[in-house]
């Protein structure tokens, strides 16, 4: 098998393990990553949300937040699972995707 | 290490934007030089793998969790250029469609690691594993310490980023405007986490694949390809 065949199975492999990087964090309670905190966490930690952040953190409504469905924050981890599993086939597809135009673009040699 | 909106303020933001365009423009003109049609599959997995390994987020048990970028290994078998193209556009569809990182914080996210971390992984291995022959013990170990130091070095930069910020931006009252924390705070969590924990992720995880590839497909580790 050529390696390139075999680098896409170690993707596909990768995307379907995903869901640990959801799991591991909830099993050993740790909370958000350093300096990307929610506004409810931001609150607890310095007692106040500063102005600038509260005003730009709400510039962008992403499709998928935190790669998973608006409305699913209650859901159970079975399901968050499953919507990180597709959001990193919709991601990835897209990142791919993008390469592949921009390297046909780059690739196009001038004559 | 994404940084979100809100957490730098408006310098910062244009500075690293307006530092990454020609970082960008350069990028796309090496690139352009040296990558062959054949490799542009490989780009595209560099991108993915990147995308992917940055969301196994690792847990500090009670505390923060963190991630490995996968951009040493890009940059050790692309070359560090066709690596910041990939990274930027991974993070760049991570900021977008998922929010992970924020719109305004792309050019100082992609400077962090699809910029620095790449190069500085790059020029790391490329000094360890210097002379050695492909499959030998060194390139290992050279991939893992590599991937260690620039994971690490993103993490300070990132720090940094973050500390610098009271300073710049405060209200009348003294209440900071955008990340909260100084200096004295951000770069010893930041780098401390990452020295701990998720750099030992990056550099294991580089390590592995060089090791791998030794056996499997030694052609890609030949350098001067790209």
């Amino acid at each position: 098998m050529k390696t390139v065949t075999k680098f896409w199975i170690g993707i596909a492999v990768l995307i379907i393990l995903s869901p640990l990087g959801l799991i591991m964090p909830e099993h050993f309670k740790a909370g958000a990553a350093w300096g990307e905190w929610g506004a409810d966490e931001m609150v607890s930690l310095v007692g106040y949300i500063p102005n600038g952040l509260e005003k730009l953190s709400g510039l962008w409504s992403a499709p998928l937040p935190d790669y998973a469905f608006k409305g699913w924050e209650e859901k159970g981890l079975p399901d968050l699972s499953l919507a990180y599993i597709i959001s990193a086939i919709v991601g990835i597809g897209i990142t791919v995707l993008a390469v592949f135009l921009i390297g046909k673009m780059l690739t196009k040699k001038d004559n | 290490m994404h940084i979100p909106d809100g957490y730098l303020g408006p310098t910062t933001c244009g500075f690293f934007y307006v530092v990454m365009a020609p970082i960008w423009a350069v990028a796309s003109k090496v690139v352009k030089k040296t990558l062959k049609a054949k490799q542009v599959p490989l780009l595209a997995i560099g991108a993915a793998f990147s995308f992917v390994i940055m969301m196994f987020n690792v847990p500090i048990p009670g505390g923060t969790t963190g991630h490995a970028v996968g951009g040493v290994l890009v940059a050790i078998l692309l070359g560090p250029w066709a690596a910041c193209i990939a990274i930027t556009v991974a993070l760049v569809v991570q900021a977008l469609l998922f929010g992970d990182g924020g719109i305004t914080a792309i050019g100082a996210n992609c400077f962090n690691m699809a910029f620095v971390l790449p190069f500085a992984g790059y020029y790391i291995y490329r000094f360890i594993s210097y002379n050695s022959p492909v499959n030998s013990n060194r390139r290992v170990i050279a991939a893992g310490i590599a991937g260690y130091i620039a994971l690490n070095i993103a993490a300070g930069l990132t720090g940094f980023e973050f500390g610098i910020q009271p300073m710049l931006h405060k209200t009348a009252l003294g209440q900071a405007l955008y990340c909260p924390y100084g200096l004295n705070a951000a770069l010893p969590a930041m780098l401390g986490e990452h020295m701990l924990i998720f750099g030992w992720v990056e550099a294991i995880v580089t390590a592995l694949v060089v090791k791998y590839l030794q056996k499997q497909d030694p052609g890609l580790l030949e350098e001067g390809r790209m």
